[in-house]
């Protein structure tokens, strides 16, 4: 840890319900208006559907239902960010994304410990920078396929 | 880490190798006795092992050292070409090619080979002893750069082109040349002599090689081979003016010194009086054509290696292209401006050009399928103790990439049922007047936009008795329907699940698993299987397939808001019902549809899409079918017929109900695509 940590971490913020979220820039893709959502019947109830992103089919997850926030009506300001994992490319629909930060990594810190709501699971960090407080995203559980495929199963 | 990007070549280039020991090695056993075989499998295994100890692989350069020096034992005709021969040395290669699939699949390429290498090594010395001694030249050969193989070691491109220069009237010499042991600056002398000796005629190789002559890799002396009309003395003199040269030694060779073995002493002094009497006619024009001759054979075949994904992107990207242009149209016809509108025409036209090369460039010709069945029938027809003949017609037949990729193990499953139950003995075809020997042949062809692949054979043929039977025993068909039943369709019965013919069930096939695992595999590709056959004189399996899996070809429907797509391979036909025909059976709603009770899906339930209206008095209905079942898909209105490209959802959303894919329509929406079979159970 040398000079390199002075900005160890490019994010990217958006917001969620008043909150604000981050993901390492390393994982998106690029940040899309709304589209033409292709509803895909019988799977999560998160999942909104498919989009054709210059022609590749992506999947989009609303991620207020997937954390179980109540959902909205998308506004002008409704972004998808298109993140890649692994071999998966997602759209995930936030309220607005408008911000990059760098940040070093002695500002993240661990999540605190709180019981309750289902968005803890998906939190691998959180960001402190000056007053404003981000809650870092852990991709990896917020796009577990596993429970996909559990949230499937409606037989035609 | 550094070799790791040339990883990817080195596997491709591996199996292209083996491919083709595999091939010729067949040829081989059709005929023993040509040497120029022999010396083809020795080429491919000789750059396979080059190629292994270059990245590290050492078990695979070993085996296939042990592989190389059975071969020069062969080519020395100390050796002679039998089946058990061949048997080992196909072993060889199968453990050749699982270390090269286990380097593909990031494994480090090891493997026990002690048992091969020894059943190699016996072959070897069993024989005679003066074979050791031939291995230990091939060591020399590999290894180009050791001293004892300085001069005269040919590989077989040098070889050719040494051969044609020669049989044109060309003089080849080998030059050793010794620089002073004061010269400093080697590598710079090197390239001097090098621009001396091109001038003079054309080099063919140089010991070492050029690369390290540059690096300065070598004492004071090297060889050169060259091809050149200049007399040998004036050779040597202009070499020797290059300064710092110390001595210059110069040896015409003749072809039979290129490779000493084969040819007979004869026929060596034939061939230079055949080459005297050339040099005599020589025209300063043939130099040029020489030249030429020389470089058409390098270019020839010039290809590139592209990875199938970035095929896959060029065509997102240009379908992108296509829906702008599509926008672009319906903006020029409305603005009524002339100059646009040519302008957006001829765009058009080009980019449809553009769509078919991108198209063309995904195809593959299906030899990439059937080069391996060769081989495996030979094994098949020695474990089955029969005699069989494999003939491949139209192998150059080109097919879409995915295609390809499925086809290969229903071939399989068909052939292994031609040779297993279509071709009798030995014993049973001279019983029947037949020749011994039974011939399958297989066929690929174009016809519209389907490939056909016919596997024909001129074995027993299908008994039409025996087949009903055993569909009656198996409860497949009925008494009743058994008397109806067309010859064709009694065949069509082999298909059926749970159906074998063989009385005795052998590891070959007769499980009774193969022929409806292939059916069904081919339906799933968009394509039909049907069989004809003449008891007693064989049988004809023939395959249809789609050109491509990428393109296919769609209805596009309406539910509520919603567009679907359903594959045209599996729609019947279409119908407007009438609310009163449809029947109730069991909570079943059913249609009567040329008097065939067929059951309705309501797809807006099955896939809940969400109502806007209410439903109509008529509702319109596609009939599909899965085999010989049917449904009816009830949807709100027909769009139209549609040309449409097929995309994966993506590798988050896998496995959804009743959905094949995507594709994108006109207007950029996307679109999924129905999946019949599911439907269907």
């Amino acid at each position: 840890m040398s000079e390199t940590s002075v900005a160890d971490l490019k994010l990217i913020i958006f917001q969620l319900k008043g909150k604000e979220y981050a993901i390492p820039v390393s994982k998106v893709r690029s940040i899309e208006k709304v589209q033409h959502i292709t509803r895909v019947p019988s799977s999560s109830h998160f999942v909104k559907g498919v989009i054709n992103l210059r022609g590749v089919v992506t999947p989009i997850i609303d991620l207020r239902s997937r954390f179980g926030i109540e959902e909205e009506v998308y506004s002008d300001s409704t972004r998808v960010i298109i993140v890649t994992l692994e071999d998966m490319e997602v759209g995930l629909i936030v309220d607005a994304a408008n911000d990059v930060l760098d940040v070093q990594t002695e500002a993240i810190e661990p999540q605190p410990e709180v019981v309750g709501s289902e968005e803890t699971n998906y939190i691998s960090g959180v960001v402190k920078v000056d007053k404003r407080l981000m809650i870092l995203l852990d991709l990896e559980m917020v796009l577990n396929r596993e429970e996909v495929k559990a949230t499937q199963g409606i037989e035609g | 880490m550094e070799m790791s990007q040339y990883l990817e070549v080195f596997i491709e280039e591996s199996k292209e190798h083996l491919q083709n020991c595999n091939e010729r090695l067949l040829d081989l056993e059709k005929n023993p006795s040509d040497l120029s075989i022999v010396n083809d499998i020795f080429r491919s295994a000789h750059t396979l092992k080059g190629m292994s100890a270059t990245m590290g692989y050492e078990d695979l350069a070993s085996l296939t050292h042990q592989m190389e020096n059975v071969l020069d034992a062969i080519r020395n005709q100390k050796i002679s070409v039998t089946p058990e021969t061949l048997d080992v040395v196909f072993e060889a290669t199968d453990d050749l090619e699982a270390m090269v699939f286990s380097i593909a699949d990031g494994g480090d390429g090891k493997r026990d080979v002690a048992t091969v290498v020894e059943k190699l090594k016996l072959i070897e010395k069993g024989e005679s002893p003066a074979v050791s001694q031939g291995a230990k030249e091939v060591a020399a050969t590999l290894a180009p750069d050791a001293p004892r193989a300085l001069k005269g070691e040919y590989d077989e491109f040098e070889y050719t082109v040494l051969q044609q220069s020669i049989e044109q009237g060309f003089q080849t010499y080998e030059i050793t040349i010794a620089l002073r042991e004061d010269c400093l600056l080697k590598a710079a002398r090197v390239f001097m002599l090098f621009e001396v000796i091109e001038q003079l005629g054309e080099v063919i190789k140089s010991t070492p090689s050029v690369d390290q002559l540059e690096e300065e890799q070598f004492d004071q002396e090297f060889t050169v081979t060259i091809v050149s009309k200049e007399p040998m003395a004036d050779i040597q003199k202009k070499v020797m003016k290059v300064s710092e040269v110390d001595r210059v030694d110069i040896y015409p060779l003749s072809i039979e010194q290129l490779r000493p073995t084969a040819e007979t002493i004869s026929e060596s002094i034939k061939q230079e009086v055949i080459l005297t009497e050339e040099e005599k006619i020589e025209e300063p024009a043939q130099q040029e054509e020489q030249k030429k001759q020389i470089s058409v054979k390098q270019a020839s075949n010039k290809t590139i290696r592209v990875n199938i994904e970035r095929l896959d992107i060029l065509m997102n990207l240009f379908e992108e292209l296509v829906i702008d242009r599509g926008r672009l149209e319906q903006i020029s016809r409305d603005l009524n401006n002339s100059e646009l509108h040519e302008t957006v025409e001829r765009m058009s036209r080009i980019s449809g050009d553009l769509q078919n090369i991108i198209l063309n460039m995904r195809m593959v010709p299906v030899e990439t399928v059937f080069n391996r069945f060769p081989r495996m029938v030979r094994q098949l027809a020695r474990d089955l103790g029969k005699k069989i003949n494999l003939e491949i017609v139209g192998a150059e037949t080109e097919l879409d990439r995915t295609v390809i990729d499925e086809i290969g193990d229903p071939l399989v499953h068909l052939i292994r049922n031609a040779l297993d139950h279509g071709v009798e003995t030995p014993e049973v075809r001279r019983a029947k007047g037949k020749s011994e020997e039974g011939t399958v042949i297989l066929k690929a062809f174009h016809s519209g936009n389907h490939v056909f692949i016919e596997l024909s054979d001129d074995g027993a043929g299908i008994n039409r008795e025996r087949v009903l039977n055993k569909a009656l025993k198996n409860g497949i068909i009925t008494e009743q329907t058994a008397a109806t039943l067309t010859d064709k369709q009694v065949y069509e019965l082999i298909f059926a699940s749970g159906f074998s013919t063989a009385e005795k069930i052998s590891d070959v096939s007769g499980r009774g698993v193969g022929l409806d695992v292939v059916k069904n595999t081919i339906e799933s590709l968009g394509g039909t299987v049907s069989i004809d056959s003449k008891e007693g004189e064989g049988s004809v399996f023939s395959v249809q397939l789609p050109l491509t899996l990428s393109i296919i070809s769609v209805m596009l429907v309406e539910i509520q808001k919603e567009k679907y797509a359903i594959p045209l391979s599996s729609i019947i036909e279409t119908a407007i019902v009438k609310k009163e025909d449809i029947l109730n059976a069991h909570n079943q709603k059913v249609i009567d549809f040329r008097g065939k009770v067929v059951p309705l899906l309501f797809l807006k339930d099955i896939f809940e899409v969400p109502v806007f209206e209410e439903e109509d008095e008529f509702f319109s209905v596609i009939i599909v079918r899965k085999g010989d079942k049917m449904a009816g898909l009830v949807v709100d209105s027909f769009i139209g017929q549609q040309e449409v490209v097929l995309k994966s959802l993506g590798n988050y959303l896998t496995n959804v109900f009743a959905i094949s894919g995507a594709t994108i329509l006109g207007d950029g929406q996307v679109a999924l695509i129905v999946d019949c079979n599911a439907l269907i159970k």
